[in-house]
């Protein structure tokens, strides 16, 4: 038993209904008691949806319990099958059931011969792995099941496109931002002449599954959801793959150069994206010349720490480290079944790297280091919170902030001038950041006295008090905000210019 | 299948494939309420998920409840429950030192058949903190009802009798309260406990405490003849275990919820007493004279009720009274006895204000709800989290019914609360009257 008050990751069955829900026409069939059903929930209020979920939870109750759930789970997944006409009908046991272990594959077996959908069980193991294991795991699965099946039909066609074409793996439902980031990917490859064949799971039908090896190439932009299914496929069909996260402006270009040597490696007349790329880098992303910018210059040697999902959290250690010379004290990720590719990503350019999944684990560490901003989850944006340090999100878990209706991708170049925003601002800023260097203090939340306090135990000096008027007028009011709030603190009652040093010591300590 | 509205209330139990929040959700509330409380909800990783998910809570707050995560190795038993369980209360303890903690049992210990009421008093002992089971499994109870098995478990907890110590016993009974003691149960936030207080005094009617208090130190003192009175319509299982087990008697009123509801609730209270209650015509009158702004939007307007939270009959009676047609009361559990008093106040007023009686439906089946709202196309569906977006697209009007179960809407003064949710979508309607954008799906999408 573990005492636990927060996850970063979520159960199994949410990454399988996250696959399945993101196909096109295929209906889940959760066989859960009631109130494990929430995914609905999050995924109507999260993305906004439109539509109904097409997840439907076969409810297990006590008469359930004692009759057997056999004919429940097949009569609902043969209703569905009426009633909505699924491809396909995907069903899932949640950690609770899970322990009835009962033969699922059983009930499957029985529903299919009564379905014209077609049926399968998701093959999780639902105390073994996490929400996004379970995703990688059921998306292979589906792929393999409908290849296979197109195999034993004989209308699988290995036939590649005329012109180069790529499948992109992993856009699904609730990622973060990834509906940006596909629109995003789509453009890019478009950019370099390249089709989409297939974009799986968010959109895609399974019908069309079967069309996957026509494509050259597979692009999996998330590590932590396609990959299994992209080395499916490479050994299948010796379909290559890019994994490279186009996730700032040097792995932008290291992406597209690897699709170059794919791309050649079909064709005799080689193509070079060397321009492509210099011109992107160059002058239509901003991301370049914001780290040449006098603005970035301040950020120069700036402590930050970084969490989130494998890809992200290490994708953003590079490009702080690399791209922007922010100093990364620590890198952190809580896939920590993914823990020798992180190290290995974000090795050299961090001092430290935390794998965990225990956000206190995180939190303990931000406050020892005393980082000037966070790049993590919402759950390091709360930790920032209260340690007024501010926070850039940027990984899920997810948070309704993360459905922004507007534009933001983070892959790609418009990816690029996002991220480069994110930083900056996350940051305090330009001249106000020096001046308050000198007398310290964060950004405060809680104001102790508005204004100009004129109440007050607290008495100013005659010398301190001309310090305070040397301070330029916009920080002024901070600055003798944070001296008499760290005064009250130590029980200080008179103010001398000792006392506002002190201050601004202890607030930069 | 039909939408035919008859002339009785019509029951029917679907049994169908219905959405609404698990019960281990009262946990959110009820650690607010309790406030020396800890809950420890003991499950998988999917309840943890749900609590920092669908409640959103655990992060924004330094809660006093967390998840007792079953791992594999307890699952598969190879890890001993009384030891682990030990371990983290103790760590509990030392942390937190709360006056009690609430174990929530989950469907998981309920399948893996853990044996929580044999393993809490022996480590109550060893911890020194007393510790309540309640098993809000939704293998047998539906959102709500979770605060129903807490306070069901903490009954047993009550003191049985004001203690000896002479002096203050004395001067507690001073003439006026020669009065039986009334106890109300149902979690309410304390000003609105507060309120009800204030209205039964007003006809000289003290109440001598609540399940929960604010405080678990401060549980009331229950005795054999206890009056006592359910605040809200899915605490059935309390109600039972505070006349079995320690007989007390049971006043079954309507809820004080609406203006009509709060009136009937006194005035039930006021018979048992043999008080002839006072003013009570005028108080309601000018609580639906203050509405009046608010009923003008309502009148004639349909409604239907998925159902979720159990509030559904009596919402429905009170949105009856303020002139709407409901067409479907959809309710996870219905308890007629329990909710007798309420169902009798919802056909008086189906008959009253000459509008056909709604067809309530137990364990609804969600699907087929769909297929009837698409027909019916009242003017407001009240439906749970998962439908409501979809339900927008399509032009229906929607409320999320766990408003209501947040919201505080007891009690004359609270009633204005309620139309300010029910009206909320129609004024949104008017202010973008004229758009045009009613339907935001494609045609041929279901």
């Amino acid at each position: 038993m573990k005492l636990a008050y927060w996850m970063y990751a979520g159960p199994a069955h949410i990454g399988t209904l996250r696959v399945a829900s993101s196909f096109k026409n295929v209906h889940a069939i959760m066989h859960a008691p009631l109130g494990d059903d929430y995914f609905n929930v999050m995924r109507s209020m999260l993305e906004r949806e439109r539509d109904f979920t097409p997840v439907t939870a076969s409810i297990v109750d006590r008469h359930v319990l004692a009759r057997g759930s056999q004919n429940k789970v097949v009569d609902n997944i043969t209703r569905k099958d009426k009633e909505e006409r699924p491809d396909l009908i995907v069903l899932t046991p949640t950690c609770t059931s899970s322990i009835l272990q009962e033969d699922l594959q059983n009930f499957v077996n029985r529903a299919s011969m009564n379905s014209n959908s077609d049926v399968i069980l998701a093959d999780v193991n639902h105390y073994r792995v996490n929400e996004l294991q379970a995703a990688d795991r059921t998306l292979e699965q589906v792929v393999r099941f409908y290849i296979e099946k197109a195999k034993n039909n004989n209308d699988l066609d290995l036939i590649k496109t005329t012109k180069p074409s790529a499948n992109i793996i992993g856009i699904f439902t609730l990622g973060f931002h990834n509906q940006h980031d596909c629109r995003e990917l789509k453009r890019l490859l478009q950019d370099l002449g390249i089709q989409i064949n297939e974009v799986i799971p968010e959109g895609g039908s399974v019908s069309n599954l079967k069309k996957l090896p026509k494509a050259w190439f597979n692009l999996v932009p998330y590590r932590e959801v396609g990959l299994m299914t992209a080395i499916y496929l490479e050994k299948e069909f010796k379909m290559p793959y890019v994994s490279t996260t186009p996730m700032g402006v040097v792995d932008t270009g290291s992406c597209i150069k690897e699709i170059e040597n794919i791309i050649n490696s079909y064709t005799q007349d080689k193509i070079s994206y060397d321009e492509y790329i210099d011109k992107q880098t160059r002058f239509v992303s901003q991301a370049a010349w914001f780290s040449r910018s006098i603005d970035c210059q301040n950020l120069t040697g700036k402590k930050a720490v970084v969490f989130g999902d494998a890809t992200h959290a290490a994708s953003m250690t590079r490009i702080l480290s690399k791209e922007m010379g922010i100093y990364v004290i620590c890198a952190g990720t809580y896939c920590t079944h993914d823990a020798d590719w992180f190290k290995e990503q974000v090795q050299g350019y961090c001092d430290e790297v935390l794998i965990t999944d225990n956000h206190t684990e995180v939190g303990d560490l931000i406050a020892r280091v005393e980082p000037a901003a966070i790049f993590g989850t919402q759950m390091e944006r709360h930790i920032g919170k209260r340690l007024n340090i501010p926070c850039g999100v940027i990984s899920a878990p997810v948070h309704i902030q993360n459905f922004p209706l507007g534009y933001r991708p983070f892959l790609g170049y418009e990816g690029t001038n996002q991220i480069a925003d994110l930083v900056y601002n996350s940051f305090t800023l330009g001249m106000e950041d020096h001046l308050l260097e000198i007398f310290g203090g964060h950004d405060t939340k809680e104001v102790i006295t508005k204004g100009l306090s004129t109440d007050s135990e607290l008495r100013w000096t005659s010398e301190s008090e001309n310090e305070l008027r040397k301070i330029p007028g916009f920080v002024r009011g901070k600055i003798k905000r944070n001296t008499e709030k760290f005064a009250r603190q130590n029980n200080v009652t008179e103010i001398t210019v000792e006392i506002m040093y002190a201050a601004k010591e202890a607030m930069n300590a | 299948m039909s939408a035919v509205t008859s002339d009785t209330i019509t029951f029917e139990c679907e049994t169908g494939n219905y959405h609404t929040f698990c019960p281990i959700s009262c946990v959110a509330w009820l650690y607010q309420k309790i406030e020396d409380s800890f809950f420890l909800v003991i499950g998988t990783k999917t309840c943890g998920y749900f609590l920092q998910n669908a409640l959103g809570v655990m992060i924004f707050a330094e809660p006093r409840y967390a998840m007792a995560e079953l791992e594999e190795g307890d699952i598969s038993a190879q890890l001993n429950d009384y030891k682990e369980l030990t371990r983290l209360c103790n760590q509990i303890k030392k942390d937190r030192n709360p006056s009690v903690i609430v174990w929530i049992g989950t469907c998981t210990t309920e399948i893996i058949k853990m044996d929580l009421e044999g393993m809490a008093p022996k480590i109550e002992l060893e911890i020194n903190t007393p510790i309540v089971v309640a098993r809000a499994n939704g293998l047998d109870y539906a959102f709500t009802q979770g605060e129903d098995t807490v306070l069901a478990a903490m009954v047993e907890r009550c003191p049985a009798k004001i203690s000896l110590d002479s002096n203050s016993n004395k001067e507690s009974k001073n003439p006026e309260s020669e009065q039986a003691p009334l106890v109300l149960f149902g979690s309410l936030p304390s000003t609105v406990a507060s309120q009800l207080n204030l209205e039964l005094k007003r006809q000289g009617i003290n109440v001598s405490g609540w399940l929960p208090a604010q405080r678990y130190t401060d549980l009331p003192i229950l005795e054999k003849g206890t009056y006592v009175c359910g605040i809200n319509p899915f605490l059935s299982r309390t109600a039972t275990i505070l006349m079995r087990r320690r007989k007390c008697k049971l006043i079954g009123a309507p809820f004080p919820i609406g203006p009509d509801g709060t009136r009937a609730w006194i005035e039930k209270i006021c018979s048992v007493f043999n008080i002839q209650p006072q003013n009570l015509d005028e108080r309601e009158n000018q609580v639906w004279q203050s509405l009046e702004d608010y009923l003008q939007l309502v009148r004639g307007k349909s409604v239907f009720f998925m159902g979720d939270n159990l509030l559904e009959i009596s919402l429905a009676r009170f949105l009856i009274k303020c002139g709407m047609i409901v067409y479907e009361i959809g309710i996870p559990y219905m308890d007629k006895r329990y909710q007798a008093a309420e169902l009798a106040l919802l056909e008086k007023h189906c008959n009253d204000m000459n509008v056909p009686m709604p067809r309530i439906v137990e364990k609804p089946d969600n699907y087929n709800q769909i297929q009837r709202i698409k027909e019916l196309q009242p003017d407001l569906a009240i439906t749970g989290m998962a439908h409501a977006n979809p339900l927008e697209a399509r032009g229906i009007s929607t409320k999320w019914s766990v408003e209501f179960t947040f919201a505080q809407i007891h009690g004359f003064t609270n009633a204005r609360d309620i139309l300010e949710l029910v009206t909320r979508p129609l004024r949104r309607n008017n202010s973008l009257e004229g758009l045009g954008w009613n339907s935001l799906v494609k045609e041929n999408i279901k």
